[in-house]
C-alpha cells in the first residue's frame, strides 16, 4: 500500500558484516561497559546502619499520641478497628478511675490497644478515621521477629514516651 | 632419590597444593566480588574487613550442611566423582614452573614439581580426565537433569579439546619443545613471549580454556535456568564444594598454563638487566614468581569479568563454534604458522 504520510520506514534485516558475525568486537565492547561500571558509584546502603531516606507521607510503625500535657488522646471509641481493612486493631476500653487524671484526657480510654503487625497493610486509614487525633504512622520500619505472637504489638510499643518534666 | 630430593619435593607439592587451593577459595570471594562491582554492588563485605573471611565462612556452611546421597544413586560412583573432579583439578599445577632455581650455597631448588618432557601432553592428559568427575557425578545421580548436564559436558569437552590441541600444536612447531620448562625458558624478556608469535593461537586456547573449564559463556553443563544445577543438581554438602573448588582450582591452573604457554610464565620485562645489574638472583627469582602469580590473577579476573558480561551460548551455537570455526581456523593457523617457520629459516637467517 502506498505511503500517505510519508513516515512508513520499511526496515530490512541486513546479513551481518564479517565483524558482527566474528562476535568477538561485541565481546569487547561489551568488556569495556562492564569495566567502567566497576568504578561507578556503588548503589548498596548497608542497612542496619545506614537507612534509605524516606518520604515525607512515610507511613510506618503506629504510634498513640499524647498530648500537651502528655495525657493518652485515644478514648477507645473504636472508629480505628472499624476503618481498618484488615482487620488488624483490637481493643479493650476502660473507665478512668479517679485520680487517672493525669494519664488519660477523656473519661474513657484503652486499657489494652493491639496491633497485629502481620494483617496491618499499612494503609493509613486508622489515622483518616480517628477524631482524636490519637493514632499516627509516623514510625519507623516493623522489625523482623520469630514467632508470629511477638508482632502482635500492645501499648507498650505503641504509645508514645511520657513527656519530660 | 635421596631423602634430601624427597623432602624437597614433598615441601615444594606442600605449598603449590596450598597455595592453589587458598587461591580457589578466594577465587569465590574475588567472583562475588568482582560481579558485585561490574552489577554496582559492593558485595561481601560483613565477614572481616571488607569480607575477608567470606570464604571461611562459606567453607564452614559447606561443611556443615547435610550430606544427601540420594537413595537411588550409585553410592560409590556418586561419591566418585567429586573426588575425582577435585583430583584431577589439583594434579594439573605438577609440570607448572614457579620460576628459575633458587640457589642456596651448593643446593639448587627447582620451582617445578615434575620436569617431565612431556609436560603439554600431561596437561592435556589431566584436563581430559578432568571431564569424567563431571560425567560420573552428573551420571550416578540417576537424576536426567545431572545426566543432561553430564552429556553436555562430556560433549563440550571433546569438541573443544581439538581445537584446544591443534592451537597447541602450531604453539609446539614454534617452540620445538613439549617440556614446560624449556617453554618458559625461551620466553625470557618480553618481546620472546608467544603470544606475539601465536595471537590466533592464543585465542584459540583462551576461548577452549573457557569450555574447558565449564565457564559462561560455555556453562551449558551447570546451566541454573534450564538444568536445575546441572550435573551437581543432587550433590549437597562438601560434595558440592568439591565440584565447585574443583572449578576454581582448574581456573588457577588453566591460568597459569596459559602465562606458561604464552605469556613467559615467570619472565618478566627487563629480568636480564635486573641480573647484569648484580641484584641477587633468588631475588630476581622470587619477583619472577609474583610475576606469575600476577599473570595467573590476571586471567582469573579475565574469566570473571567475561563471565557477568557475556550471555551463555545455545548449545547448537557452541557446537558451531567449536566444531565449523575453532577447528578449521586452528588448522589454518598451523599451516600459516608452517610457511611461516620455513619464510623466516630461508629468507631472515
Amino acid at each position: 500500500m502506498e505511503s500517505l504520510s510519508n513516515r512508513k520506514k520499511v526496515i530490512e534485516q541486513k546479513p551481518m558484516t564479517l565483524a558482527e558475525r566474528m562476535y568477538l568486537p561485541a565481546i569487547a565492547k561489551g568488556l569495556a561497559i562492564t569495566f567502567k561500571h566497576m568504578f561507578k558509584k556503588k548503589e548498596t546502603i548497608f542497612y542496619p546502619e545506614q537507612e534509605r531516606p524516606i518520604s515525607e507521607n512515610w507511613r510506618g510503625l503506629h504510634s498513640l499520641k499524647r498530648d500537651e500535657n502528655g495525657k493518652e488522646r485515644c478514648t477507645a471509641c473504636g472508629l480505628c478497628a472499624l476503618a481498618c481493612p484488615a482487620e488488624a486493631i483490637t481493643m479493650i476500653a476502660a473507665e478512668r478511675k479517679k485520680g487517672e487524671e493525669h494519664l488519660y484526657r477523656e473519661e474513657k480510654y484503652a486499657a489494652v490497644y493491639e496491633v497485629n503487625m502481620l494483617r496491618c497493610i499499612f494503609c493509613g486509614l486508622c489515622e483518616e478515621a480517628c477524631p482524636k487525633e490519637a493514632i499516627y504512622l509516623d514510625g519507623p520500619f516493623v522489625g523482623a521477629d520469630y514467632l508470629r505472637k511477638d508482632f502482635i504489638y500492645g501499648k507498650d510499643k505503641l504509645v508514645e514516651e511520657p513527656l519530660k518534666s | 632419590m635421596e631423602l634430601a630430593f624427597v623432602i624437597e619435593k614433598f615441601a615444594l607439592v606442600i605449598v603449590i597444593f596450598s597455595v592453589s587451593l587458598g587461591v580457589a577459595a578466594y577465587s569465590t570471594l574475588a567472583e562475588r566480588k568482582i560481579a558485585a562491582y561490574l552489577q554496582g554492588r559492593v558485595g561481601p563485605a560483613r565477614a572481616g574487613w571488607g569480607g575477608m573471611f567470606q570464604p571461611l565462612a562459606d567453607g564452614a556452611k559447606m561443611f556443615f550442611k547435610e550430606e544427601i546421597i540420594p537413595t537411588q544413586s550409585n553410592h560409590f560412583l556418586f561419591i566418585a566423582g567429586p573426588s575425582l573432579a577435585l583430583l584431577t583439578a589439583l594434579i594439573g599445577s605438577a609440570v607448572i614452573p614457579w620460576g628459575q632455581p633458587l640457589t642456596f650455597g651448593d643446593t639448587v631448588i627447582q620451582l617445578q614439581v615434575a620436569d617431565i618432557n612431556v609436560g603439554v601432553l600431561y596437561i592435556f592428559g589431566v584436563v581430559s580426565l578432568g571431564v569424567y568427575g563431571v560425567m560420573i557425578g552428573g551420571w550416578a545421580s540417576n537424576n536426567k537433569f545431572s545426566l543432561m548436564g553430564a552429556i553436555r559436558a562430556a560433549s563440550q569437552n571433546i569438541s573443544y579439546e581439538i581445537a584446544m590441541g591443534l592451537s597447541i600444536i602450531a604453539l609446539l612447531m614454534v617452540t620445538g619443545s613439549l617440556s614446560l620448562k624449556t617453554i618458559a625458558e625461551q620466553q625470557s624478556g618480553f618481546v620472546n613471549w608467544n603470544v606475539w608469535v601465536q595471537p590466533l593461537g592464543f585465542l584459540i586456547f583462551i576461548i577452549c580454556a573457557f569450555a574447558e573449564c565449564n565457564r559462561t559463556p560455555f556453562d551449558l553443563p551447570e546451566s541454573e535456568n534450564e538444568l536445575v544445577g546441572g550435573y551437581h543438581t543432587e550433590y549437597s554438602g562438601f560434595k558440592l564444594g568439591a565440584f565447585l573448588f574443583a572449578e576454581y582450582i582448574n581456573m588457577f591452573v588453566s591460568g597459569a598454563v596459559m602465562s606458561t604457554l604464552y605469556f613467559g610464565g615467570y619472565n618478566f620485562p627487563f629480568m636480564n638487566n635486573l641480573l647484569e645489574m648484580g641484584v641477587h638472583p633468588n631475588l630476581v627469582t622470587i619477583l619472577g614468581i609474583l610475576f606469575l602469580l600476577g599473570k595467573i590473577f590476571f586471567f582469573i579476573f579475565f574469566f570473571m569479568w567475561v563471565r557477568w558480561t557475556v550471555p551463555r551460548f545455545r548449545y547448537d551455537q557452541l557446537m558451531n563454534l567449536g566444531w565449523k570455526i575453532l577447528i578449521p581456523l586452528s588448522i589454518a593457523n598451523i599451516v600459516i604458522t608452517g610457511i611461516w617457520i620455513v619464510v623466516k629459516e630461508i629468507y631472515f637467517k
